[in-house]
């Protein structure tokens, strides 16, 4: 929206000092209709765009997303704070107004702080005859420039995440559009007196989303100003050392080559980019075979549920699949299912996979039991069929990340396709589809328990009376 | 299903309002509206820190035929001394050394001052040579400053040395 409106804008702007303001007024008052609704939606959109950075910021600070592989992320996503702040705030200089003169006075006396420039930038607006057209066409050209490079950065910032989802859900989309189309038809977007660098712009109506330090440039020196701001910025730089980890993360994943064919099905679903093929090693009669970075693994465990030798059905050789976590081998995950009930006679015996990022199953009775798995994606569907057609349990709860929360990013969707049979490795048909929900609760226990007595109730041994009850969570 | 679309209307509602309450207010108060404002700010370069030397047809002759000049002239350049009064009080009084590795470059200053409003007598002197004491350019000004104006107090040598822009000057002494 930002672009879209920015481009719109810039089509009826003049970058000239004299008819700078003149035409957003234009584009103001005169097309109100269309001019100052994306003036307004262009303001609006930039200004929401801090509170999100903000919301993302804590977001990923508060989930733990930021230690090992997410470093990086983290470090770029800081810096690009610098970027939105620069086109922001380079965005008000434009319209040459009252706050621009003001802005601009006080960020170019700011920048003289540094020892940078042999003349003050700031004597370019000492009176009206010191500010050449040429400088003005400057202030434009950055306002253009910054954001590019910002759009460049955006697209470094997720080179360690695979498919990113760059655009929101429709829903949100269409609500904050309409959102802001409301701010922008309740409080359209204006702008003060034009500049008039013979006077002083005592009082402004500052844009506090993106000047909300201004006014510290008032009460401390620019050096004491710029060692706020570069403290800052380490500050947050440094949260990845800083902040306690949540959880201890698993080791890297291991390709076991004797049974990776090199399908690459891994390397599609790792969230993180950790998995590459590369040329057989092995003298195999394969192409590829995955290859593991351990710097970028997660140990989410993935790529194991997605790998199609991941299956508990085997008995003429020991269960180990192409790509295994080695902290949380296939071969104690059998275990652990094949033991979860074995003193307890078939009926409602319900067994809980858990993502370790969902919330633990407390006093349900000794006919529930749990597995923590790394994250829901490290399931492969084999074990669900294993779990129902050997016996194990009655039925099956898939407890991960709340909806649309996935700590390790595409766990959830993966599982999501793999149970409803459009992503490899696929659920079998003859699992019963009642026997298995799929709960996406987070650190709700609520709907965990509430999964568990509709799964309850569906069982045909069910003792249990009374009304279906679906994971309110989906 | 409904409490929720509420929930989120509400949520819409609210980052609404946030939006169009903090975007443009509310108003910061960045200079007191009853005062005036002095800007002193110039670039200049001082005298040469020793004079030039005429070269001996000789060193002429030793040098390579592209860089052969009839004097030799040290780069450093002295430091710029400037004093701003206002109604016979002190402002400013600073040296501006030269900028630059080599101390070639010009000297500047940027200076603020926020003033009382009405009726006031500035003095600019600035000293660009290697005399001891005294000032190569004067000049003062009695001036009528409104609140908010922006007085800047420039330095041209070609102009005849400072020039005091935008203020309304009712008299003016050489």
């Amino acid at each position: 929206m930002v672009l879209a409106s920015g481009i719109y804008l810039y089509i009826f702007f003049d970058t000239g000092i004299e008819q700078a303001w003149a035409s957003v007024q234009r584009l103001t008052e005169g097309q109100w209709y269309a001019g100052g609704i994306m003036r307004s939606l262009h303001r609006y959109a930039s200004d929401a765009l801090v509170i999100i950075v903000v919301l993302h910021l804590l977001r990923e600070l508060v989930h733990d997303r930021l230690h090992g592989a997410r470093t990086f992320t983290w470090i770029t996503g800081v810096l690009l704070i610098g970027f939105l702040y620069a086109s922001g705030i380079t965005g008000y200089w434009i319209v040459w107004d009252r706050l621009a003169q003001y802005v601009a006075i006080a960020s170019t006396e700011w920048l003289d702080t540094l020892p940078l420039f042999a003349e003050p930038i700031a004597r370019n607006f000492l009176h009206p005859g010191t500010l050449s057209g040429r400088f003005f066409t400057l202030f434009c050209f950055i306002h253009i420039a910054v954001p590019l490079f910002m759009l460049f950065f955006m697209w470094i910032h997720i080179q360690r995440l695979a498919q990113p989802r760059v655009n929101p859900p429709r829903e949100l989309t269409l609500g904050c559009m309409a959102m802001l189309l409301g701010a922008a038809w309740l409080s359209p977007a204006t702008s003060e007196a034009p500049a008039d660098l013979s006077t002083v712009p005592a009082v402004v109506n500052l844009d506090w989303f993106y000047m909300l330090f201004y006014p510290l440039l008032d009460r401390i020196s620019g050096s004491a100003a710029w060692g706020v701001l570069l403290a800052g910025a380490l500050l947050l730089l440094a949260v990845p050392w800083l902040a306690p980890r949540l959880r201890v993360q698993p080791a890297a994943a291991r390709v076991d080559l004797p049974n990776c064919n090199g399908c690459g099905r891994c390397v599609q679903d790792c969230p993180f980019s950790a998995l590459t093929l590369g040329p057989r090693t092995d003298g195999l009669p394969y192409t590829d075979q995955a290859v593991v970075d351990p710097d970028l693994c997660v140990g989410c465990g993935i790529c194991v549920g997605s790998c199609p030798t991941a299956t508990p059905f085997r008995r003429h050789s020991s269960l180990v699949a192409g790509i295994e976590l080695p902290d949380f081998p296939l071969t104690r995950l059998r275990d652990a299912v094949d033991n979860a009930f074995a003193a307890r006679v078939p009926g409602e015996r319900v067994l809980v996979f858990r993502c370790a990022h969902a919330a633990a199953i407390n006093s349900q009775g000794p006919d529930v039991a749990e597995i923590t798995l790394p994250c829901m994606g490290h399931l492969p569907p084999p074990f669900i069929d294993y779990t129902l057609s050997r016996g194990r349990a009655d039925g099956v709860i898939l407890a991960g990340c709340a909806q649309g929360a996935c700590y390790e990013r595409l766990g959830q969707q993966w599982t999501q396709q793999r149970m409803s049979r459009t992503r490899d490795p696929k659920l079998r048909e003859r699992v019963p589809a009642d026997r298995v929900i799929a709960c996406w609760a987070g650190r709700d226990t609520v709907g965990v328990s509430a999964a568990i007595a509709a799964i309850r109730n569906r069982l045909p041994q069910s003792t249990v009376t009374g009304e279906k009850q679906p994971c309110p969570a989906g | 299903m409904s409490g929720r679309l509420i929930l989120q209307a509400m949520i819409y509602a609210l980052a609404a309002a946030g939006l169009i309450s903090f975007s443009g207010g509310p108003a910061y108060t960045h200079l007191d509206p009853g005062l005036a404002l002095v800007k002193l700010s110039f670039s200049h370069a001082g005298e040469r820190k020793e004079d030039c030397r005429t070269l001996t047809p000789d060193e002429i002759a030793a040098l390579p035929p592209n860089m052969r000049r009839p004097e030799s002239c040290g780069r450093e350049r002295v430091p710029l001394r400037v004093e701003l009064d206002m109604d016979g009080k002190a402002l400013l009084r600073a040296d501006l050394p030269p900028s630059g590795l080599a101390g070639d470059g010009v000297g500047t200053v940027y200076h603020r001052f926020p003033v009382t409003t009405g009726r006031h007598e500035f003095a600019a002197r600035l000293r660009d040579s290697r005399r001891g004491d005294g000032f190569d350019y004067e000049r003062s000004a009695v001036l009528m400053l409104a609140p908010q104006q922006n007085l800047a107090i420039d330095f041209q040598p070609d102009a005849g040395g400072f020039l005091f822009l935008d203020g309304n000057a009712v008299a003016e002494k050489p």
